[in-house]
């Protein structure tokens, strides 16, 4: 291979200012054709930054060994008595999560209670969503606007307000017993009815909007071919109106599920120690037995647990905004 | 003329709306329909005779939907009454009509193939399930799209899903189909084609259509008969040739192709030979047209001609009988089959007297030279001609 020749020696004039100029170009041509790259990273950065790291962080407490220290676990990697590093993974507490009833038996409990809630929350917002989208516009309006309002005040707040109306001495039975229907208290506070009770008022507008938004798109003409087709209005429903709704149903399902299977305040403050729910657990386990590695695993498992909802719903979520199918 | 009975009752077959004793099959009686204030559709009164393929025609907003949607049974009439085949069908709900309706929009169920789609009618009659499949794969194989059972509706080109609409509205055998536009989105080509195959299809069936539509030529080459609308109200209703070389009054002339008026005063009515003659500044003496009932010698009046029917030549017309004008050709298009040409006539007479010259003539004519040789260009002096019984006395 011959020598090179030496272009910098060539043309001395290519100084600072060149390198510059040269950087500048190399940036801008790198900025053009890698744009769409880079406004990809920016949420991407956002997620690992806030989203996956603290991921791993609980991911490695729950791997480790509680200790009473600070902080009170055991580190992942260490520094051996040599000059090794060690790693150690404990899956101790996942053993644990399994061989003890009462967890296990509260996923259990938690998945009941969001599931029936969703199907309530499913069962009541339906027609509501329905008889906002065939409300006149004006109506149409105030009427989300009234869905919408209690995010307008504190979720705390409005679940102390239910301690209020639920308890012996609280709105409920108070009226009851003058209207003298009873005349002892009924225990509606702390109980699953009022667990129940506070996650589908919580979770209501959760499962509104989406159907909605989805029934919103729906062509009148549609139900008009139904029914020029012979179809009775329950039919037109049934065939028409309900399958082109799913995506709307699955869409506020999951958006209710979620959450209400990792809920902590309402099963807190309306269960009592009468409702056992995953999230209470956790708050047990991190705050009154300072046991993060379990609190950890419990966590994670959560996680796991709701991992296949959470992809169902990011598949709906991406056929909806396919191209096409959005307005 | 020589079996002039046979012919007449051939006639009647063919036409009944001839007949004053034939029975409609949809009669429309002093039917309205008014959103709040608004007057959508104003006292139509419609009879339309079983086997017809009906067009309504008219400008847009002017009520062919909401009259099609009162058929239909989507709309409700604010007064009037709508019998189908002697049936009182005014409140009936739509699902209990024997009526199908092709939407302008198709509105084919996005969530169900083709078969689905075209299925969806029978099985909500209660069909059995082996002759739902044989006759969805009879009307899907009619269309032509036999092999497009398993499509969903979004992966079929717009057409296709304008056949896939109508064979689902046909696949019921319906008394009477309603077809909102049904060409409007096809392209020139793909709709000609179309028509004609709606056309056979109409005769193979003897289902009654009623077409809505608003292109003028579409409706000249379907229909048994043609109402006009506009406004609200139907202001002509006829076979149409009568609607386009009788046109009632000057806005459906101009609805319906283009049009040649002078101003006139009517001079003589003879009503032995169904003539009157018409006196116009721009003829030198009065002409003798077909003879309109309701006027009188004295009165003011429009006569019309079609471009189509002038001649043009070099040279004067031998036939005296001809009405005639003399001209210079200002403006000339070349249209492939035809030519348009615009003549300004001689003189100063016509519609106005402002000494700009006379009025402006416009002349269509078949272009049996090839462009080329063509005999006129521009600039030439020419004759105008035409039979006086070619041309009408139009109202305002
Ligand atoms: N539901 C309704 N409420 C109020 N006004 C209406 C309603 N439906 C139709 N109209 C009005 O009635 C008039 C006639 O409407 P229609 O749809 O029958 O027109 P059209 O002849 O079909 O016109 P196009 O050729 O544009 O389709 C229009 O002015 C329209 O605005
Ligand atoms: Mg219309």
């Amino acid at each position: 291979m011959p020598p090179r020749p030496d272009t910098a020696g060539l043309f001395p004039r290519a100084g600072a200012a060149q390198a510059w100029h040269n950087w500048r170009r190399h940036f801008s041509d790198f900025a053009q054709t890698h744009w769409r790259e880079l406004t990809i990273a920016v949420p991407y950065l956002w997620l690992l930054v806030f989203f996956l790291v603290p991921f791993f962080i609980v991911l490695k407490i729950s791997l480790a060994e509680s200790l009473i220290a600070s902080p009170p676990f055991s580190p992942l990697i260490e520094w051996a008595e040599g000059e090794a590093l060690r790693i150690r993974i404990i899956f101790d507490n996942f053993a644990w999560l399994l061989e003890d009833e009462l967890y296990v038996q509260t996923y259990l409990n938690s998945l009941k209670i969001s599931t029936v809630s969703t199907v309530l929350c499913l069962l009541i917002g339906y027609p509501i969503a329905y008889a906002i989208v065939r409300a006149p516009p004006g109506a149409r309006h105030i009427l989300l606007l009234l869905i919408i309002l209690p995010f307008w005040t504190s979720f705390l707040l409005r679940v102390y307000a239910w301690i209020g109306i639920l308890a012996d001495r609280g709105t409920i039975n108070n009226f009851l017993m003058w209207t003298g229907v009873i005349d002892q208290p009924v225990r509606l506070l702390y109980s699953e009815f009022a667990v129940y009770l506070g996650i589908v008022y919580s979770y209501l507008p959760f499962m509104i909007l989406p159907l909605y938004a989805n029934m919103e798109k729906l062509d009148a003409t549609l139900r008009e071919a139904a029914s020029d087709l012979g179809a009775h209005p329950a039919t037109t429903f049934f065939t028409v109106t309900l399958p082109l709704t799913v995506p709307g149903i699955v869409a506020g399902a999951l958006l209710v599920f979620i959450p209400a299977t990792g809920e902590f305040v309402i099963p807190d403050l309306l269960g009592g120690g009468n409702v056992l729910m995953i999230g209470k657990v956790l708050y047990g386990e991190f705050n009154a037995n300072h046991d993060w590695p379990v609190a950890a695993a419990v966590a994670i498992a959560l996680l796991v647990v709701l991992v296949a909802p959470m992809m169902l719903y990011q598949h709906f979520q991406s056929r909806e905004m396919e191209p096409g199918k959005w307005r | 003329m020589t079996s002039a009975t046979s012919a007449a009752t051939d006639v009647y077959l063919e036409r009944p709306w001839l007949d004053a004793a034939a029975e409609p099959f949809i009669r429309i009686q002093g039917v309205s329909k008014r959103f709040g204030d608004f007057t959508a559709v104003e006292n139509v009164d419609l009879d339309i005779y079983r086997g017809e393929l009906f067009s309504l025609l008219g400008g847009s907003g002017c009520g062919k939907t909401t009259l099609l949607r009162m058929l239909a049974g989507f709309e409700t009439p604010t007064v009037g009454r709508i019998t189908i085949d002697n049936a009182d069908m005014t409140e009936a709900p739509p699902y209990q009509r024997p009526v199908n309706m092709m939407f302008q929009s198709y509105a084919l169920f996005p969530h169900m193939n083709v078969a689905d789609n075209v299925a969806y009618g029978l099985k909500r009659d209660r069909v059995p399930k082996n002759e739902i499949a044989r006759r969805v794969a009879e009307i899907l194989s009619m269309v032509e799209l036999q092999e497009f059972g398993k499509r969903k509706p979004h992966q079929l080109s717009g057409g296709q899903r304008q056949r896939v609409a109508l064979a689902r509205a046909l696949v019921k055998q319906p008394k009477v189909l309603l077809l909102d536009e049904p060409l409007a989105a096809l392209d020139k080509r793909l709709r000609e084609q179309t028509q004609f195959e709606l056309m056979n299809l109409q005769e193979r069936l003897g289902v009654t259509f009623i077409v809505v539509t608003h292109d003028q030529e579409e409706a000249m080459t379907l229909s048994t008969r043609i109402a006009v609308m506009d406004a609200g109200r139907i202001i002509q209703v006829g076979e149409p040739g009568e609607v386009y070389e009788r046109p009632k009054t000057r806005k459906i002339a101009n609805f319906i192709g283009s049009i040649n008026t002078f101003d006139g005063r009517i001079v003589t009515v003879d009503g032995d030979a169904g003539e009157l003659a018409l006196s116009c500044p721009a003829f030198s003496s009065p002409l003798k047209v077909p003879r309109e009932a309701d006027l009188k010698a004295g009165q003011k009046a429009t006569l019309a001609i079609r471009p189509e029917k002038i001649m043009m030549s070099k040279d004067a017309p031998e036939d005296r009988a001809l009405a005639r004008l003399q001209g210079e050709v200002v403006e000339l298009a070349y249209m492939g089959n035809l030519s348009i040409y615009r003549v300004q006539v001689d003189g100063d007479g016509g519609d106005n007297n402002d000494g700009d010259g006379g009025d402006i003539i416009q002349v269509t004519a078949p272009n049996l030279q090839r462009v080329d040789r063509r005999n006129i260009e521009w600039d030439d002096r020419v004759w105008l001609s035409w039979r006086p019984d070619n041309s009408f006395i139009l109202r305002d």
